[in-house]
């Protein structure tokens, strides 16, 4: 008896233990590599830039942050002949595994060499300044001390804009007065999505309910973990919500499933790419739009940059004006609002509108 | 009459017994692995070409590095486990550790090393608080340590988060502690050149754990008061081992070493607490500790390898075109594996004992 309830107990702690690997082997099994066969690197033969691309927890396959960041690299193999070598970022990962993928990636002879997503700062950082004759970039990144480094550009967003659009156009179609807000990770970047949709929001509707969520505190984890997403969202469309906008990189799926889950005149809004194109037939009624982060762009841009030998250098930053974030307008849901939503645009691309960066 | 030769067969057996099972794991594990990875639709060989291959320099550093700090994490585990009491908590514990410590650091209160010292003191303090809240709840409430210790996780991380917040510092898109000062700060060892980073000088502090570790449980009263309760509680009880108070203390001391298992990060590399904190450690060392059969030498090998694998994986989406989170199935599987196969190996050890008593007795019931 004593035995049996021992076993009993090693068996529960050793499959606790295996819940925290749980969500990557998933995502690892499923999606990472059922189209690992198309990556276009496996196939790239041109004699243009040879370029590394770190990808973020999620990688690629995440139909969001880091395929945007994919696209544009599929597109410099296209426009640029260039070839191509990526790296995925693992949940819990030590800061050296960040800074021995760039390394390797260096010593691989590669230029550019690109890390997607603020979390490859502090990396990025330590090692480039032992490859000076190397261009680094850093989505969303930013140098963390006070000594510049002059191969490196960091290629930040305007999020709160391109969330303001889709803020005000969540207002715009909510029949309850209530719409809700899932973040990946509480952080200042996160936060900025926040701020930009609630004041879009409230723009059209001065007195609309936000419901917010976050599904880590610091964790990067909620960057890749769809089922975190699924109960956010799923716990917003119940307390009355009938439009929840995701910034949440890989989880959104989760909130997309919330929103199918939940029934007609329920929406969901994508983030950085447009998620309508890549989401599962039953939830595209249910996408009303994306807004678009052009990772996608700022990759290409690096790229193009380094080909043309005046490689980009310092910050970088992408917002309306230079069409570096938007919305997507697939499956025809947001077009009776569309000259709305663009009066909004042109007023914040000409200074009249003052998008807030916090919450 | 023959004791010596029963002896000998019975030290055999042990040793048969430790290797065995360890052995069938790894083999069960490399079969699992490698079909796993057929199924991804990648080349097995390129994925064991990769792990296999001989570290560099800059990867043995870093294996040291990751090794020393899953150590502290399964010792943290191993403690309670000993007693049969299940910390799942090591990983809140360690990350409000790491957390005061870096706090307490970053404030430079006291001058140059002294001031590690005090992080470390603090955040060994800070840990052990955390984990005596489940075992004060265990022993006053009889609250499972399961339960409240998983709970405990999801409220320091939430915890932290809120703190760091409000009354962090700016840094890019997150927020930091305030950075540690520059006379705290531990170079650490290079054993190589400056680019392959060094060997952080708090790893020492797993090895001192570890050796106090095992010389309290195997020679000291308080450590056979907590095999003893592990191992037949009512019979502790018996022999006047006060059950509630080794709970609460052995709790306190896993979430002690808890506090320990970042400061190696801490001061060799992070000079604070923010966006690259690493995660998972805590649950991570339940593996490793469970693999390790909670001995410290075992737990030490089974650091190693875990850190090896992650390590090792790194360049399998460069070089392979596999994802590196494969190899957290490997390790899922090797921890799984070694707690089947001990059980298989420890029966078929009873059932062969019992055989060649029947045979022993049958031969003394005919002479």
């Amino acid at each position: 008896m004593r035995r049996l309830s021992k076993i009993a107990v090693v068996a529960v702690v050793a499959s606790l233990a295996l819940t925290g690997c749980g969500k990557n082997n998933d995502k690892t099994g499923n999606d990472g590599k059922s189209n690992a066969n198309q990556d276009v690197c496996k196939t790239a033969k041109g004699d243009g830039p040879k370029v590394g691309l770190a990808y973020d927890v999620g990688g690629r396959g995440d139909q969001s942050f880091n395929d945007s960041a994919y696209a544009g690299l599929k597109k410099a193999v296209e426009d640029l002949k260039a070839t191509c070598v990526t790296g995925e970022a693992a949940d819990g990962e030590a800061e050296s595994a960040r800074e021995t993928r760039l390394k390797d990636m260096a010593d691989a002879g590669l230029n550019p060499i690109i890390g997607v997503g603020f979390a490859y700062s502090d990396a990025v950082n330590a090692v480039a300044p032992n490859y000076p004759n190397i261009n680094f970039g850093v989505i969303d990144g930013f140098d963390p001390d006070t000594k510049p480094n002059a191969n490196v550009a960091y290629l930040g967003f305007a999020e709160n804009e391109g969330s303001y659009l889709v803020g005000a156009a969540a207002a715009l179609k909510s029949k309850t007065g209530q719409i809700g807000f899932v973040g990946g990770v509480h952080n200042d970047l996160i936060k900025k999505f926040e701020a930009g949709y609630v004041a879009g929001a409230k723009s059209v509707k001065a007195d609309i309910k936000v419901d917010v969520k976050y599904i880590e505190e610091t964790d990067l984890s909620g960057f890749g973990d769809p089922a975190g997403g699924k109960a956010a969202a799923a716990a917003e469309y119940q307390a009355g919500a009938d439009v929840v906008y995701h910034a949440a990189g890989a989880s959104g799926s989760g909130v997309f499933e919330a929103a199918a889950d939940a029934g007609d005149g329920k929406w969901a809004i994508g983030v950085d790419s447009d998620q309508y194109l890549t989401a599962p037939a039953n939830e595209q009624p249910h996408i009303l739009t994306s807004m678009l982060k052009r990772v996608d762009v700022a990759t290409f841009n690096m790229i193009k940059s380094v080909s043309d030998g005046q490689p980009l250098t310092s910050y970088q930053t992408y917002d309306l004006a230079h069409d570096g974030v938007g919305y997507s307008t697939s499956g025809g849901f947001v077009d009776d609002i569309k000259s709305q939503l663009d009066d909004l645009a042109a007023k914040i691309k000409s200074g009249e509108i003052k998008v807030p960066v916090k919450p | 009459m023959n004791g010596p030769s029963v002896n000998g067969t019975k030290v055999l057996r042990t040793l048969a017994q430790a290797l065995l099972a360890p052995l069938i794991a790894v083999v069960v594990s490399v079969i699992v692995t490698s079909i796993v990875v057929v199924i991804a639709g990648a080349s097995v060989s390129d994925f064991w070409n990769v792990i296999l291959t001989v570290p560099s320099h800059r990867n043995l550093v870093n294996i040291t590095n990751q090794s020393s700090m899953l150590f502290l994490a399964a010792l943290a585990a191993a403690i309670g486990f000993r007693m049969n009491l299940f910390n799942i908590g090591v990983e809140g514990q360690y990350a409000v550790g790491a957390f005061v410590g870096a706090v307490v650091a970053g404030t430079g209160f006291f001058p140059g090393k002294l001031n590690v010292v005090a992080a470390v003191l603090a955040a060994m303090v800070a840990g052990a608080l955390w984990a005596g809240i489940a075992g004060l709840l265990k022993v006053t409430r009889g609250v499972s340590e399961v339960i409240s210790t998983i709970m405990l996780n999801a409220i320091a991380g939430t915890l932290i988060g809120y703190l760091l917040n409000n009354h962090g510092q700016q840094y890019g898109q997150g927020r930091r502690t305030t950075p540690i000062p520059e006379s705290s700060q531990l170079a650490g060892w290079t054993p190589w050149d400056a680019v392959d980073g060094s060997i952080w000088t708090l790893t020492i502090l797993a090895v001192l754990a570890g050796l106090t570790m095992s010389f309290v449980i195997s020679r000291t009263r308080f450590g056979f008061d907590l095999r003893a309760t592990g191992q037949n509680e009512n019979a502790a009880i018996a022999s006047g081992v006060k059950v509630k108070r080794m709970v609460l203390i052995s709790m306190l001391i896993s979430g002690a070493i808890a506090g320990l298992v970042w400061m190696p990060a801490l001061f060799g590399q992070a000079d604070y607490y923010g966006p690259p904190f690493q995660h998972q450690l805590g649950f991570t060392g339940i593996a490793v500790a469970l693999l390790g059969r909670n001995r410290p030498l075992g737990i030490a090998f089974g650091a190693v390898l875990f850190a090896w694998l992650s390590e090792q994986a790194n360049p399998l989406a460069l070089v392979a075109d596999i994802s590196p989170s494969i190899v957290q199935i490997t390790q899922g599987v090797v921890v799984l594996a070694v707690v089947v196969a001990y059980e298989v190996v420890r029966r078929w050890m009873a059932a062969h004992e019992q055989r060649e008593l029947k045979v022993a007795l049958g031969a003394e019931a005919r002479a």
